[in-house]
């Protein structure tokens, strides 16, 4: 399924852009806290900024664990932004708002 | 996951199956081990890396921790049916893959074959941003991954210290390894662990920390531009190991570690003996030659013919169908071929049929710890009866006299233990002495001989005598030695009044001492004659006067009868006269008084 996403938004160069279509990909390994914590914070974020815009696929690593040599998961939580380019990588439960819009990009460094 | 009675059982059917575990302490006893199928590091590890357990490997960059790390991989996958998972930090599986392949392991086919699986885990810091709390758990995935696709019973985690670089929160990093090694523990895999040196410490991030059952440290250090490679087991809890600096090498065949300081001083010796090559060597040395095995010292000034001697032994030893390794420091096989053939000494034959390897290397071409390895290795390889160095004292051109001599030691030691016979030659500079030349082995030597140039009478001849002979009786004279289009001739020296003569002047003085013999026997059979013609003239003599003394004695006897016959005719012609006169018989006896 993560396939069929590749062909949104092919030139999606402007950060800012309101109109943005974000694809989110969530790395977990098990119900652990740190991954639920981090889902919430990353649903709650997206909610607040990119309402129906976004789309969160969660990857359980203990499931699909080829996928984590394929993507280079090495941390875990580890958040991927597909889309908008370029390909953003953030680790941890996202429980600091402030630094992960930053690390989105959604807002710019300060 | 495995129960402890499980890894348990299966790491004690692994020691037991591997084959390589020499003297292990006490079998019941010892810690389970693994072989690692490294030439020489088994026996460095009394057996082998702890089983199940991780190991801790360190050192500089370049010096061979991912070679050994994959080696252990290789062979453990090859040798000892135990699949492996190579977590590379730094490199790609293509670029591992290819490094590998110029030691001859061919890891793609094994990946295809199943028996190996690499895993590249890539951290980029400038790529992840951190934020809030978060685990290792997609590498303990990604391992766990890699180790049931395969099975695998070895992994090796090369180097887990680029973590350190990728993220930043250390208090989570260090817990994460310690859940990870505790993880790796319970699956009962045996794990090499690689880690870049640090200033003073054995690890950058103190990797020894958490790893505390075996490390080892390799060093590669360089002395007069000249680079050794060193291994050396810091610790191994719960076993014996040897405990030195081993050298080891890299090349083509992979790695492989020199444990020879750990040979003891307990090799059987042989009573056979074998041929020096040149009949009168032998004599010299109790008319049967060097004993099997022993070691040799031919030691001489330059041109003394010490390589010729060397290779007299050489082609003697091939002559009986045995192997010997020749090792030149000095000429290139062809040149020691042409030049024993100029004294019709055949070494192109026995090459041609196997059983002489000439191998040529410049001393300074590596460190004399590559060295004694290459030896080390060819000798393995080739199995050799008899092994034959030319020269040993060059040797100390490729690092300090001390550690040429600590080598020459592990190599001596080496090939007595194997029962090899080793030939040594050594020169000597010009001005230093004879007796000096022995590079410190002199002690280890069995037999040593000297060649010597003995300068007289404006030539240049050459000598050879016996230093020492251990456990035969042996010349103690010193034979002139000519090396003639033939091979090697000994000659008698003359040793009289005029000192010890060789060459030219030896010839002359034989002449003088031929010539002076036959005067001395022509004087003597003139004297004889001469005795001869006396005596004849006193035996004439005697004759004479044995004639004259029988005439004389004649004479005697016939004046004697003659007396007798007149007295008795005078008695009877008084007694006649008396009868006449009628006298008395007082008248007659006083008349006879008369």
């Amino acid at each position: 399924m993560s396939t069929a996403m590749t062909d949104l938004h092919e030139g999606a160069t402007s950060q800012w852009a309101g109109d943005e279509k974000w694809d989110l990909r969530l790395y977990i390994a098990g119900q652990t806290p740190k991954s639920v914590a981090a889902f919430n914070n990353l649903k709650r974020i997206c909610e607040e900024h990119m309402p129906g815009r976004y789309r969160i696929e969660v990857i359980d690593l203990l499931e699909n664990p080829r996928l984590a040599k394929e993507d280079q998961i090495v941390a875990i939580p580890t958040l991927v932004r597909k889309l908008p380019q370029p390909l953003r990588k953030i680790i941890g439960d996202l429980s600091d708002t402030e630094r992960a819009l930053v690390g989105l990009q959604l807002r710019p460094r300060t | 996951m495995l129960d402890e009675t499980e890894i348990a059982e299966r790491t004690s059917a692994r020691s037991t199956a591997s084959s390589r575990q020499p003297d292990t302490d006490d079998p019941a006893r010892a810690l389970p081990k693994v072989a690692t199928g490294i030439a020489g590091l088994d026996e460095v590890l009394r057996g082998g890396l702890p089983a199940g357990r991780p190991t801790l490997v360190c050192g500089g960059a370049g010096c061979g921790k991912t070679l050994m790390s994959m080696e252990f991989l290789v062979r453990g996958a090859l040798e000892f049916d135990e699949p492996g998972a190579y977590i590379s930090f730094e490199e790609t599986e293509h670029e591992l893959s290819q490094n590998v392949r110029s030691l001859g392991f061919d890891v793609d086919a094994l990946v295809r074959d199943g028996k190996l699986v690499f895993d590249h885990v890539r951290v980029e810091r400038q790529e992840i941003e951190e934020i809030g709390e978060y685990d290792l758990d997609g590498l303990f995935v990604r391992l766990g991954l890699a180790i049931d696709s395969v099975g695998a019973r070895r992994v090796v985690l090369d180097t887990i210290e680029s973590l350190f670089a990728g993220f930043s929160d250390m208090a989570v990093l260090r817990s994460e390894l310690r859940r990870l090694f505790g993880w790796l523990k319970a699956r009962g895999v045996t794990t090499i662990v690689t880690g870049e040196r640090g200033d003073g410490t054995l690890t950058r991030q103190g990797l020894e920390e958490y790893v505390s059952d075996c490390v080892i440290l390799l060093d590669h250090r360089v002395h007069d531009q000249v680079s050794t490679r060193r291994l050396r087991v810091v610790k191994y809890r719960g076993t014996s190991h040897g405990t030195n600096e081993y050298p080891f090498l890299i090349d083509e065949d992979g790695f492989s570690v020199l444990p020879v300081t750990s040979v003891g001083l307990n090799h059987a010796v042989s009573v056979e003996r074998i041929t020096t090559g040149i009949p009168r060597v032998d004599t010299m040395l109790g008319g049967e030659g060097y004993y099997r095995g022993s070691t040799i010292l031919v030691s001489g000034t330059a041109g003394s013919g010490k390589t010729s001697l060397a290779a007299h032994f050489a082609a003697s030893v091939c002559a009986r169908g045995e192997r010997c390794l020749y090792l030149a420091f000095e000429e290139s096989p062809d040149q020691i071929m042409r030049n024993m053939r100029s004294i019709g000494l055949d070494l192109a034959t026995p090459v041609e049929q196997g059983l002489l390897r000439i191998e040529s290397a410049r001393p300074t071409l590596h460190g004399l710890e590559m060295h004694l390895t290459q030896i080390h290795r060819l000798v393995e390889k080739f199995d050799p009866h008899a092994i034959v160095i030319d020269p040993i004292s060059n040797l100390s051109s490729a690092g300090v006299a001390l550690d040429a001599t600590a080598m020459l030691l592990r190599l001596i030691d080496f090939l007595k233990a194997r029962g090899t016979t080793a030939l040594l030659v050594s020169l000597t500079g010009g001005e230093g002495v004879v007796e000096a030349s022995g590079q410190g082995v002199s002690s280890l030597i069995d037999t040593w001989l000297i060649l010597r140039d003995l300068e007289a009478g404006g030539e240049r001849n050459r000598g050879l005598y016996v230093i020492k002979s251990r456990g035969m009786a042996h010349s103690n004279q010193i034979r002139e030695f000519l090396i003639t289009d033939a091979g090697i001739e000994l000659q008698d020296v003359y040793v009289g009044s005029e000192g010890v003569l060789t060459g030219s002047l030896r010839a002359q003085q034989e002449a003088r001492e031929r010539a002076a013999a036959v005067a001395r026997e022509q004087d003597s059979r003139r004297k004889q004659r001469e005795l001869q013609r006396r005596r004849a003239a006193v035996e004439a003599q005697i004759a004479a006067l044995q004639l004259e003394f029988a005439a004389l004695e004649d004479e005697g006897r016939v004046s004697t009868s003659e007396h007798d016959a007149r007295s008795a005719v005078m008695q009877t012609e008084r007694d006649a006269a008396a009868s006449r006169r009628g006298a008395d018989t007082a008248a007659s006896s006083s008349g006879s008084k008369q």
